[in-house]
C-alpha cells in the first residue's frame, strides 16, 4: 500500500501539521461563540442547507435504501483498499497517469514540488481540494517560489483573505457579500467596490481566466477513484475543476487512499447521494471523469496526469474496525450543516483541516491525539451527524470511542498516535471512585441518602451547570423513598 | 424552518408485546436524586392502568455517564452490578430516553467480551422500553383529560428521537388529551445542549444551544415544557429559571414537568409533585 517510488525517496518524514493545539481549542470557541455576526450568518447557512436537502429526499424510503447501498460500496470497497489500490494504480498506468503514494503531507508535497520542478512552474491553478488543505499544500510551493492559486470561488476568497476554509463543501460560507466586496476591492488590483454578487462573481472569473493560460500546472482532487477502468471522477460546480484539469500541460491530482471504489457502476449511487446530501442538489453542474492524459490523435488535455495518494494516517485508521468507519466518508458536508455545535462555533474555531463531526473523528489520526484530543468532547452525542450521513458512519459511537482513546491511561500498544494524551490522573479517579459507588448497591443508597439529607450543603456553584443555569439540588425524597412510602 | 419529523433512524420499527401482568420499573440514578415525582408519578400511570410495577431496590444506573466520557470499564463495572435485577420476562420501562438507549443498544456492546453477561444484557436490552413508547403503545393509554385548556410545548430528547426512535410518541400522547394543543417549536429536532459531561467540559456552547432551545420553547408561548427526559428537563427549566433570576422575574416564565407528571395531571390522577 506504501509502495515507495522514486520521488518519495528524499522526502523528509515531517510532523503532521498542527492548526490548533487542544488547549487553545476552547480559547476559539469561546471567540467564536461570543461572535455574534458568526453565530446568525453560520445558523442561517445551515438552516438554508438543510432545507435544501430535506427537499431532495422527499421519499424516506428511497433515502433508507439509497444510504444503506452506499454505506454498503463504501465498506465493500475498504474491505479490498489493498486489491483496489493495486489495481488502480496498475490501470491508471496503463492508462498513462503516473501513480505516487505519499504517507505524509512533506511527502506528498515533496513529490509534487518535484514535478513542478521538472516543468519549470512557475503557477499552479488549483480546482477545490481538501487533501491539498490538509498538507498545506499552498504554504509548501510557495516556500519553494512557486504561486498556488485557488480557482474555486470560495477557495478563491479565502486564500485572498489569508484564511483557511471553514466548511469542507463552502469554505467561504462565514463571509457576508459586503466583507468580500471589500476584500475584493482591497486585494484584486483595479477592482472598485461593489456587494453585487454577480459582478463579484465576474470579477473573480476574470481573475482567473487569464490564470488558467499561464499556468503551467493544474492541480485537483479527486471524488471518487475507479480501480477497475483507472478513472478519476470529480465532482464540481463552477467549471474551474474541469478548467485546471483540462488546460495547463500538466495536470495532478491529488487524493486520500480511502478514496477508491472497485467499479464504475459504484460511482452512481455515491454521486447521487453525494451532491443530495452536500448542496441539495440532484446532481452537480460538472461531473469529470478522468482517464489518462491527452492521447496522440487528440487536439487537448493536459500532456501529463499524475496521481498522488495520501495515506497522512488514514491506513492507522484502517487497521481498526471501528476507526476504519471514518474511511467511508465521502466529504459531503452534511454532518456539519446539522451539527448544533457547527452550527454555533462555525468551521474555524476547530482549528483543523476537516472541521464539524467527520472533523472530529477524523483529524484523530491524521494529526494524533496529542493535539486533538478534546475534539471528540465537543459533542452532546445528539446524533443528527449519523443520522444524516449518506453513508451511515456511527459518528456518535466513533466519538465515544476517540473519547476513550483519549482519556485512558497511556497503553503499550496504543491503536493510535497520542492515545492517553487526554489522561487526567484525577478524572480518571474520579470515574473510578463513581463506579465503586455506584456499582454497589449498597453504597450507592448511602450516598444518595446523604446527597438527599444534607441537601442543604448542595455547593451553589456547579463548575459549568452553573455559568448559566440555577444549581442541581437533590430532592428532599429519593424515587427509592417516595416507592417504599406509596400505599 | 421547518425540520422534517420522519427521522431516518436506525431503528424505527418495533414490534410491541400485549400488555403485561407486571413491568420493572428502572428509575435511573438522575430521577432517583434529582426529580423522583416523574419517577413516581409514571409508576402511578402504570398502576392505575392495573399494572403491577416491581421497583428493583438495588438499582443504581445504567452506566451511561461513563460510557458517554469514554470510561467503558466503569461503565461495565456499573452495568454489570444491574444484570440481574430483572429475573422475570417482564418488560423494563425506563422513564428516560437516554438511559433506555444506553440499555437497549450500548449494554451489549460493553460486554461484547463476556458472553454470559453478554446474553443476559441483551435479553434484558429486548424487552427494555421508554416510559412514553411504553404507555402508549403497550398500554394503549387513553383516559380523558379532565383539565382546564392549555397549550404546552414538547422538547423531545435526541435519544428518544435517534436511539430508541420514540419521537413521535410524545405528541401521540398530548393528542390524546381534547383541552391541550401542541404548540412547536423552531428546530424542534435540535439538541438542548445538555450532553451530560459536555455540559461541564464545554459550558460556552452548552450555554449557547439551551439559550437558543429556551428563546425557541418560549416563543411558542406556550404555558409550560414537557418532556420525557430528565435530562434536558433539568437542562432547560434551570437555564431559564436563571434567566428569571437575573432578570428579576418572580414568576417562573418557562417552567417544565415530565411528561408522566404532565399526563398523570391532566387525567385527575394526584401528582406526587414535591419540588
Amino acid at each position: 500500500m506504501n509502495a515507495p517510488t522514486p520521488h518519495t525517496a528524499h522526502a523528509t518524514r515531517g510532523k503532521p501539521i498542527a492548526f490548533v493545539s487542544a488547549e487553545a481549542l476552547r480559547e476559539r470557541v469561546h471567540e467564536a461563540i461570543n461572535d455574534d455576526h458568526l453565530r446568525s450568518s453560520f445558523r442561517g447557512a445551515m438552516d438554508f442547507l438543510m432545507a435544501k436537502r430535506a427537499a431532495q429526499f422527499p421519499d424516506e424510503s428511497e433515502l433508507v435504501s439509497l444510504r444503506s447501498l452506499s454505506e454498503a460500496i463504501r465498506q465493500y470497497s475498504l474491505s479490498k483498499l489493498p486489491d483496489l489500490l493495486e489495481q488502480l494504480e496498475a490501470n491508471l498506468t496503463r492508462n498513462g497517469v503516473h501513480v505516487h503514494w505519499a504517507e505524509t503531507p512533506d511527502e506528498a508535497n515533496a513529490i509534487m514540488l518535484d514535478i513542478a520542478r521538472r516543468h519549470q512552474a512557475k503557477l499552479i491553478v488549483k480546482g477545490k481540494s481538501m487533501v491539498s488543505e490538509e498538507i498545506e499544500f499552498n504554504h509548501a510551493m510557495e516556500a519553494a517560489g512557486i504561486g498556488a492559486l485557488e480557482s474555486d470561488m470560495g477557495e478563491y476568497i479565502v486564500q485572498l483573505a489569508g484564511e483557511k476554509p471553514s466548511h469542507i463543501i463552502m469554505p467561504a460560507i462565514h463571509k457576508t457579500k459586503e466583507q468580500i466586496a471589500r476584500l475584493f476591492a482591497e486585494k484584486v488590483p483595479g477592482v472598485d467596490y461593489t456587494d453585487n454578487v454577480d459582478a463579484l462573481i465576474q470579477i473573480g472569473r476574470q481573475v482567473l481566466r487569464e490564470k488558467f493560460e499561464q499556468a503551467e500546472i493544474g492541480l485537483s482532487g479527486v471524488n471518487f477513484a475507479v480501480a477497475e477502468t483507472g478513472t478519476l471522477c470529480l465532482v464540481e460546480n463552477e467549471g474551474n475543476g474541469r478548467m485546471c484539469t483540462t488546460v495547463p500541460k500538466v495536470h495532478i491530482a491529488i487524493t486520500g487512499i480511502e478514496k477508491v471504489v472497485e467499479k464504475l457502476e459504484h460511482v452512481a449511487p455515491l454521486y447521487s447521494i453525494l451532491t443530495r446530501s452536500a448542496t441539495g442538489q440532484a446532481v452537480s453542474t460538472y461531473f469529470n471523469l478522468i482517464s489518462g492524459p491527452r492521447k496522440a490523435d487528440e487536439k487537448d488535455g493536459p500532456q501529463e496526469v499524475h496521481l498522488v495518494l495520501l495515506d497522512n494516517g488514514r491506513s492507522q485508521a484502517y487497521a481498526d474496525e471501528q476507526l476504519r468507519k471514518t474511511l467511508q466518508c465521502i466529504r459531503c458536508g452534511a454532518c456539519m450543516n446539522h451539527c448544533p455545535v457547527y452550527t454555533r462555533i462555525g468551521g474555524h474555531a476547530y482549528g483543523t483541516t476537516y472541521p464539524g463531526p467527520i472533523g472530529k473523528i477524523v483529524s484523530p489520526h491524521m494529526m494524533g491525539l496529542e493535539q486533538t484530543h478534546l475534539l471528540p468532547t465537543l459533542s452532546t452525542l445528539c446524533g443528527a451527524c449519523g443520522e444524516v450521513c449518506p453513508v451511515k458512519i456511527p459518528i456518535p459511537e466513533l466519538l465515544v470511542r476517540l473519547r476513550g482513546e483519549a482519556q485512558s491511561a497511556p497503553h503499550p500498544h496504543p491503536a493510535m498516535v497520542g492515545q492517553g494524551a487526554g489522561y487526567r490522573p484525577l478524572v480518571s479517579f474520579v470515574w473510578r471512585l463513581w463506579a465503586r459507588i455506584y456499582a454497589q448497591p449498597g453504597a450507592y443508597r448511602a450516598f444518595t441518602w446523604l446527597a438527599s439529607r444534607f441537601r442543604a450543603l448542595t455547593p451553589s456553584r456547579q463548575s459549568g451547570w452553573t455559568v448559566a443555569r440555577t444549581p442541581l439540588k437533590p430532592a428532599p425524597k429519593r424515587l427509592r423513598d417516595m416507592v417504599r412510602e406509596r400505599v | 424552518m421547518s425540520v422534517p419529523l420522519v427521522s431516518a433512524g436506525e431503528h424505527p420499527v418495533r414490534a410491541y408485546p400485549p400488555r403485561p401482568q407486571a413491568v420493572y420499573f428502572y428509575g435511573t440514578c438522575l430521577v432517583d436524586l434529582f426529580v423522583p415525582e416523574a419517577g413516581m408519578d409514571a409508576i402511578t400511570l402504570l398502576e392505575r392502568e392495573g399494572i403491577r410495577v416491581i421497583f428493583p431496590d438495588n438499582q443504581t444506573c445504567c452506566g451511561q455517564p461513563a460510557f458517554s466520557s469514554g470510561f467503558p470499564d466503569e461503565a461495565r463495572q456499573v452495568a454489570a452490578s444491574q444484570l440481574d435485577l430483572f429475573p422475570e420476562d417482564y418488560p423494563v420501562v425506563v422513564p428516560s430516553g437516554s438511559c433506555g438507549g444506553m440499555i437497549r443498544w450500548h449494554w451489549e456492546k460493553i460486554f461484547a467480551d463476556d458472553p454470559a453477561r453478554y446474553a443476559q444484557a441483551k435479553a434484558i436490552a429486548e424487552r427494555t422500553y421508554e416510559f412514553a413508547e411504553f404507555l402508549l403503545h403497550v398500554v394503549g393509554f387513553n383516559r380523558p383529560d379532565q383539565g382546564e385548556p392549555t397549550t404546552v410545548t414538547l422538547h423531545t430528547s435526541c435519544s428518544a428521537r435517534r436511539e430508541m426512535g420514540t419521537h413521535l410518541v410524545g405528541r401521540e400522547l398530548l393528542a390524546k388529551l381534547g383541552n391541550v394543543t401542541l404548540a412547536h417549536h423552531g428546530h424542534e429536532s435540535e439538541c438542548c445542549g445538555f450532553g451530560g459531561t459536555f455540559s461541564l467540559k464545554h459550558p460556552d456552547v452548552s450555554t449557547a444551544m439551551v439559550t437558543d432551545k429556551v428563546a425557541a420553547l418560549k416563543a411558542t408561548g406556550a404555558s409550560e415544557v414537557v418532556t420525557a427526559d430528565c435530562g434536558c428537563l433539568l437542562n432547560i427549566t434551570k437555564r431559564a429559571a436563571k434567566e428569571d433570576l437575573d432578570a428579576g422575574r418572580v414568576k417562573a416564565s418557562l417552567p417544565g414537568e415530565h411528561l408522566a407528571t404532565f399526563l398523570l395531571r391532566r387525567t385527575g390522577g394526584q401528582a406526587s409533585g414535591s419540588n
